[in-house]
């Protein structure tokens, strides 16, 4: 079902759809919310009023623009391309998140909402929408799989010091997948008076535009530095992909530039096994909370199981506009397994001393695997879209058996 | 245009009496168990029956229907088995109307033409989709009625002014969520629910079902106050998984079986 790109399909997407991904497959009940949404949202955009207040808390709380930081070492040390990091990692909170849970919960509050909840897998979203209900005095009620939570334990320690409730979740794989399911049921049940900030492109329409208009700033930056550092636009991007919300974010404003740009998904235990989270990669056209897209399923349309070590890839569906991308050709996606990633973060913090997100070592991961294929007047542009701090305990795990014997 | 008058249609006919539509999970506790309780569903007085397909991720769900679904998914019952089960019944000569209830991705994956055009091959009558709401199935919409089957469609406290839209193209009945929500038994059905169905009847020709919630007599006799049918849920659901062992289990078969019957005549009785 291939597609051919068309640039203006991904402006702003045409019926809630990029070509025939994408769209509102919910329950009659929350249709009228997604329509007042979809309004709330086109007129913030265009009120300056709100566009500068939250371009003053992207400035002064968020701690943005965040660098476009030449890796020096980890270049010389490939001996290929340059490379460089766009360090959403030094964003407020840790990661990409941010950016848009901040938009989204003034959003909220312009709409007259008191109350937000949020699903989160490894907690960046669930923290980053904690962070702007305690800033913004809104409730905030985070739905999280038990199986994340006790994989997280530091995170959800800091949604409850920072004023949120946590919502265990037990249902199906008690993973991000059924903390979504779970936030969509509870939205269901107080669609009027509640927010839902849901933290990746995924979703019914309109929230795959609304999140990627809010996270378009990282690729915006990107652009606006690597022409004022480098003279010219990167020659490739690559992003990892586990939702996509950094990634598009990264991607769009480079569209349509003549530049490679490249996803990476998580392949987990490798993409031969059943354990991986590589949607794109292997999955087939489905719909997931609420879009069509590219999903994991089984031949009857069940909804499979997403491993991988890192858990905000973990997740069996991506954003539609990804599978546009991809279907499109315009976009190339890959994947890499958990001990690549794994290797990736140990890397990087070697040698330029930053302690990459396990998602973001993902993407990481395949630039170690092209730079040494590139000459030297090549620059490669990775979204770094969060730091590990929360990674520590996995890595513990996994590199605590080599340290005796190195 | 000249065809045959459905079997909805036909049920429909004499507003004066009120109907009943019971729901249950195909292949909860067993596909077989699930054959025989259609059976006493329809000695227990059912009007329509509601065949629930089961989903991993069921979101207009309440607990009660969910861990349904796991079980008749832990017995590996998909969508084909919900529209084979129709045949059996039709075979066995069950001859209400039967609708498959499923989620929307089942039935991409079978194919949306193939999936009504076995809805119609096998007898059945229609097919009820919670996650494709009005904007995203007009074409379902058209197949179905090409092939001679029927779309539900839902309005929910919400619809507003989408009710004008929906209730325009709703074959069969039109399905009236009575609360916000997912499904599930409620303490207190909302008193608006009579206010939508009011808004619903001015907007729609369509005779109007009110389901989500309902589990009581007591309620079902008020619903049925001023709806044409009261479809219940949860409440046979719980019902059958209270019983899942005695069920299970061929010697306990027909007294848990005739239990189940019992609990759904308290319902049916209540209706008229």
């Amino acid at each position: 079902m291939s597609q051919v790109y068309n640039s203006e399909q991904l402006s702003k997407p045409v019926n809630g759809r990029f070509g025939e991904f994408g769209g509102r497959f919910v329950p009659e009940t929350l249709m009228n919310a997604l329509f007042r949404l979809e309004s709330s949202f086109e007129e913030a955009i265009q009120d300056e009023s709100f566009q500068r207040e939250l371009k003053e808390l992207l400035t002064f709380y968020a701690g943005r623009p965040t660098p476009f930081y030449y890796a020096e070492r980890l270049s010389e040390y490939l001996g290929g391309a340059h490379i460089y990091l766009k360090r959403e990692d030094l964003n407020h909170t840790g990661a990409h998140k941010l950016n848009n849970a901040l938009a989204q919960g003034l959003l909220a509050k312009r709409m007259g909402k008191q109350s937000i909840i949020a699903e989160t897998g490894a907690g960046q979203h669930g923290v980053a929408s904690a962070t702007v209900a305690a800033r913004l005095g809104l409730s905030c009620k985070v739905f999280m799989g038990e199986e994340d939570i006790r994989r997280q334990e530091l995170n959800v320690f800091r949604m409850k010091l920072l004023g949120a409730e946590v919502i265990p979740v037990s249902s199906g794989s008690a993973t991000l997948k059924d903390a979504t399911n779970e936030a969509i049921r509870y939205w269901v049940s107080h669609v009027e008076d509640t927010y839902y900030v849901i933290g990746s492109v995924v979703g019914p329409h309109p929230y795959p535009y609304m999140v990627r208009e809010f996270q378009k700033i990282i690729g915006e930056e990107t652009r606006e530095q690597s022409i004022a550092q480098l003279g010219k636009l990167p020659d490739e991007l690559i992003a990892c992909v586990g939702g996509g919300s950094n990634a598009i974010g990264f991607f769009h404003p480079f569209v349509n530039d003549d530049i490679k740009i490249t996803g990476v998904e998580a392949a987990g235990k490798g993409v031969h096994t059943d354990k991986h989270a590589a949607t794109l990669t292997l999955g087939r056209p489905g719909v997931i909370h609420g879009s069509m897209t590219y999903l994991l399923q089984d031949e009857y349309g069940q909804v499979q199981e997403a491993h991988s070590v890192s858990a905000g890839l973990d997740y069996p569906g991506v954003g539609p506009e990804h599978s546009y991308l991809k279907d499109s050709g315009r976009v190339e996606y890959t994947s890499v397994t958990d001990v690549e990633a794994l290797e990736a973060c140990q890397l990087l913090t070697r040698l330029e001393g930053i302690l990459p997100a396990l998602e973001s070592s993902h993407a990481l991961a395949e630039v170690i695997k092209r730079a040494k294929k590139y000459t030297k007047e090549t620059t490669i542009a990775v979204c770094l879209s969060g730091r590990g701090d929360k990674d520590v305990h996995t890595l513990q795990e996994y590199f605590g058996n080599q340290e005796d014997s190195q | 245009m000249n065809r045959v008058q459905t079997r909805l249609e036909s049920l429909f006919t004499d507003k004066s009496k009120k109907r009943f539509i019971p729901f249950i999970t195909v292949g909860d506790p067993s596909l077989e168990v699930t054959f025989q309780l259609v059976l006493k569903l329809v000695e227990a007085g059912a009007d329509v029956i509601e065949l629930g397909v089961p989903y991993s991720d069921p979101l207009a769900d309440g607990p009660v229907i969910q861990r349904a679904s796991k079980r008749a998914l832990s017995q590996g019952v998909q969508l084909p088995d919900a529209l084979l089960l129709g045949q059996r019944l039709r075979e066995a000569g069950v001859s209400i109307p039967l609708l498959i209830f499923t989620y929307v991705n089942p039935v991409i994956q079978y194919g949306i033409e193939r999936f009504f055009a076995d809805i119609n091959k096998f007898d059945l009558d229609g097919a009820i989709i919670p996650d494709l709401p009005f904007e995203e199935n007009e074409r379902a919409r058209g197949i179905a009625a090409q092939h001679g089957t029927d779309l539900i469609q839902l309005v929910a406290p919400t619809s507003q002014e989408r009710l004008a839209l929906i209730g325009k193209e709703s074959g069969g009945f039109l399905y009236c969520v009575s609360s916000l929500g997912v499904t599930g038994v409620r303490q207190e059905i909302p008193v608006e629910v009579r206010e939508l169905v009011e808004q619903a009847r001015a907007n729609s020709s369509a005779p109007i079902g009110v389901g989500f919630g309902i589990s009581t007599p007591e309620q079902v006799k008020e619903v049925a106050k001023y709806a044409d049918a009261v479809i219940v849920g949860s409440a046979i659901v719980q019902e059958v998984e209270k019983y899942t062992e005695e069920l299970i289990n061929e010697t306990t078969r027909n007294s848990a079986l005739e239990n189940v019957k019992k609990f759904v005549r308290t319902l049916t009785d209540a209706i008229q």
